[in-house]
């Protein structure tokens, strides 16, 4: 596989959970204080709603370069 | 966040304020993405807000920023602009701030035509100081001053900026961050006084008090709401019944302030001589 498609920042997250409700692929979950965990790296299209919707800038989509 | 766009913001300030889930975040991003698309010169971009908590965006980008008082940030921004009329000055305001306090500021500022790009954070409530209904806040909805329900009739914005003679007005959502992207990079392009309205949400004073769910959810409420202004216009006026438009929604272009004033200078000095 692969590197991963996400870094995630857990330090900014808030958990207001608008990331994961968002992901059309369900790639990335709640964990239990409601912050983001990237939890299944191979379901992510890189579609970027995520990042483009983080109202805390936690989230970034790593692209390949063209 | 993106690394092509951390040089527009003070990164040792964030993490900001802003409560989980407020949409403020999102629009100040589209704001940067915006500004980096756009090519304009970065060292000769001020950015002017007011006071609340769409106020506080400024605090964190990376340009000369003017934190003004309550409901002044166009008056501040007015006189930026005319004595220098080559800065690209933004304004960013809250709907209190803009169309409260700054209520009469904002429709001169429109009916002057000078050369501002307003992004106006509509979250339809006082946010900062504890949820106080604003002319924003629409009929029938909760916030801490009105218990009972808001009994007032509330203000489109859109509608009193270009009543009020503003020669570009815009709407886009905390959802649809492209086309609020698109609509300030136009914004940027037209000389003269431009408005977007950026609808956000405020989970904390407003969707509490409203029984509107998560932050989530409320991203979904304006998701769903939305109708961009192309769409509407075929659509039968009863599936628009509780919608709101979104896209451009004037665009006239006319004599500008700033250079009309130049002009009046020219001019003076000319018959003085």
């Amino acid at each position: 596989m692969a590197d991963k498609p996400l870094d995630i920042d857990q330090k900014s997250c808030k958990g207001c959970g608008i990331c994961y409700s968002l992901c059309p692929k369900k790639a990335i979950t709640g964990d239990i204080r409601g912050k983001v965990v990237l939890s299944a790296p191979d379901l992510c299209s890189r579609c970027g709603i995520c990042e483009s919707h983080c109202p805390d800038y936690a989230i970034f989509v790593r692209r390949e370069k063209k | 966040m993106r690394p092509d766009l951390q040089h527009l913001f003070r990164m040792e300030k964030l993490p900001h304020i802003w409560c989980p889930g407020c949409g403020h975040g999102i629009i100040t991003r589209a704001i940067a993405e915006a500004i980096n698309e756009s090519g304009i010169d970065l060292d000769k971009t001020v950015i002017v807000s007011g006071i609340g908590c769409s106020s506080r965006a400024p605090g964190y980008m990376n340009f000369d920023t003017l934190h003004t008082l309550h409901g002044r940030a166009l008056a501040f921004a007015t006189g930026v602009k005319l004595a220098n009329p080559e800065l690209n000055v933004f304004v960013i305001t809250g709907d209190g701030d803009a169309t409260a306090i700054g209520g009469n500021h904002f429709i001169h500022a429109a009916r002057r035509n000078i050369d501002l790009t307003v992004i106006l954070f509509n979250n339809n409530i006082y946010g900062m100081t504890g949820g106080q209904y604003s002319p924003l806040t629409p009929t029938g909805k909760m916030a801490a001053t009105s218990p009972y329900g808001n009994p007032e009739n509330n203000f489109d914005v859109a509608a009193l900026a270009i009543a009020a003679g503003a020669s570009f007005v815009a709407r886009g959502t905390a959802f649809h961050d492209k086309l609020l992207v698109n609509s300030i990079k136009e914004g940027i392009k037209n000389k003269g006084f431009s408005l977007i309205e950026a609808l956000s949400m405020c989970p904390t004073s407003y969707g509490r008090r409203n029984k509107m769910g998560s932050a989530a959810d409320m991203i979904k409420h304006l998701k769903d709401n939305a109708v961009n202004v192309v769409t509407a216009q075929k659509l039968p006026p009863e599936k628009l019944e509780g919608k709101f438009l979104i896209g451009t929604l004037h665009y006239k272009p006319y004599r500008e302030f700033t250079e009309e004033y130049d002009k009046l200078i020219a001019r003076v000095q000319k018959e003085g001589k």
